[in-house]
């Protein structure tokens, strides 16, 4: 690997994931190029053939800047993620998974062994009288092959290994991305370690460009396909469920622009430690109805609320997973 | 051992705090397994106060509030029965009893009422066991 000294060493790595973030970081189109003009990639599997063992004869802290998005959800990543804190100087949980656990994280609601029973066992499609399971190591004559241990609990990356920043977002939004990748390059002052990076400070609610009115008064509530979005009304106040309230600004309003009501995708905003909790007390105080049988009847209309409050967040929330 | 109910009880200033102290002045003795938090109104129970009770190793949460129609603050009673509602049905998804969590209305002349729920709610938590939260929560690979 042939790099200039004076250029940043930038990393990008995928954990539990689906891609999306690598893909973001792609998303700078032509920018890239002012992107590896001021630093060099080292490791990014998505794009390079580089390797773990690449990174692990690495001197400790030579990587500039890691980008590492997914959750923690088995040894491999577990690995990675300490691998990569130990060789980082400044290591970002990027995307809502590394930062909250995200959609892998909503596999705390069952558990290791309810979740390989369904995929080996139970499945509509599997046939396995011989209970064949994954062993995370197999002694053939040509030595042991080993796969990853597969965890019980989805873990942020703040739960593994020390983090530096947070930029948030299913995925980040990329221009984001390019403001602290700038920063960073320009050598300007870096904001106190931890803070989330590249979103805003207030809830979505704040500077959504939907029609609100003070006293919102609900009855019922929808499900998306269940009504007829006028394109203009707070989506609350139309009874659709939107995460707004509880969620962190910054990601340029995508889905609500797209007529899709909010999902929670940049974590809870400042002060507000768990997301659901906060869109409970939000959704308790728009329910016009005193009645405690109608109050119920209402909320049956929430099919599914621990998924839907958390659902990119389980991981980190108070009550972090299902109670066994 | 035999296992001693850990229960939180939030209480209304206005009214319930108030009947849990007409209990205390009465001379009613009531199960001594509440740890009661004071907050000005029952509308100032936030869901996350709840479940970080939970989190935190409570095997029982009980919300007192005004009767309804009695708030001080005119609706706080009914945002707390609303929030209540909401946390029941997301307690029962994640694994935890409903039966852990419990709203009544205390008025402020209800000595005898508030240390018979104190009293009935602590052998309702103590027949269900402790919470197994905690002992969830540990593990992690």
């Amino acid at each position: 690997m042939e790099e200039s000294k004076s250029k940043l060493k930038l990393a990008v790595y995928w954990a539990a994931a689906c891609g999306g973030c690598c893909v973001s970081v792609l998303d700078v189109h032509e920018k890239l190029f002012d992107v590896v003009a001021a630093a060099d990639l080292v490791f990014w599997p998505i794009a390079l053939d580089t390797k773990y063992s690449g990174i692990e004869a690495m001197p400790n802290k030579y990587i500039d800047l890691t980008l590492f998005n997914g959750a923690v959800r088995n040894s491999e990543n577990e690995h990675m993620a300490k691998l990569l804190r130990n060789k980082s100087k400044i290591l970002v949980a990027y995307g809502s998974c590394a930062h909250m656990g995200g959609i892998p994280g909503l596999a705390n609601f069952t558990s290791k062994e309810e979740i390989l029973s369904r995929v080996y066992n139970e499945s509509e499609s599997v046939i396995n009288p011989e209970n064949v399971r994954p062993v995370p190591e197999y002694e053939v004559k040509e030595g042991i092959l080993d796969i990853p241990q597969f965890y019980n609990d989805v873990r942020a990356l703040s739960q593994v290994v020390d983090v530096d920043y947070i930029i948030p977002g299913c995925p980040p939004q990329t221009e984001r991305l390019l403001e602290v990748f700038t920063a960073i390059v320009s050598g300007a002052e870096l904001p106190q370690k931890g803070s989330v990076v590249g979103a805003g400070i207030k809830a979505q609610c704040d500077d959504c460009v939907r029609k609100k009115s003070e006293n919102k008064k609900i009855k019922k509530f929808y499900r998306p396909w269940e009504i007829i979005d006028d394109g203009v009304t707070c989506f609350l106040e139309q009874g659709v469920l939107c995460m707004g309230p509880a969620t962190r600004a910054g990601c340029g309003h995508r889905c609500i622009k797209g007529n899709a009501p909010c999902r929670g995708c940049y974590g809870p905003p400042p002060g507000a430690a768990d997301p659901g909790a906060k869109m409970m007390s939000a959704i308790a105080s728009v329910i016009d109805e005193k009645e405690p049988e109608e109050i119920s009847r209402i909320i049956e209309d929430i099919a599914d609320p621990a998924g839907l409050f958390y659902r990119f967040s389980l991981p980190v929330s108070l009550i972090r997973r299902k109670v066994m | 051992m035999e296992f001693e109910p850990r229960i939180i009880a939030f209480l209304c200033n206005w009214c319930s705090y108030t009947g849990a102290d007409l209990a205390g002045t009465s001379r009613i003795t009531y199960k001594a397994n509440v740890r009661a938090i004071r907050l000005m109104c029952s509308g100032r129970i936030e869901p996350s106060f709840v479940l970080r009770a939970f989190a935190k190793g409570a095997d029982g949460v009980l919300l007192c509030g005004c009767h309804p129609g009695d708030c001080h603050y005119q609706e706080g009673n009914y945002r707390c029965l609303r929030r209540y509602k909401l946390l029941q049905k997301y307690i029962r998804q994640v694994g935890i009893e409903p039966e852990r969590l419990k709203l009544e209305w205390i008025s402020a002349s209800e000595g005898k009422q508030f240390a018979d729920l104190v009293n009935s709610f602590t052998e309702t938590i103590r027949d269900l066991g402790p919470c197994k939260i905690q002992k969830t929560m540990q593990v992690l690979t």
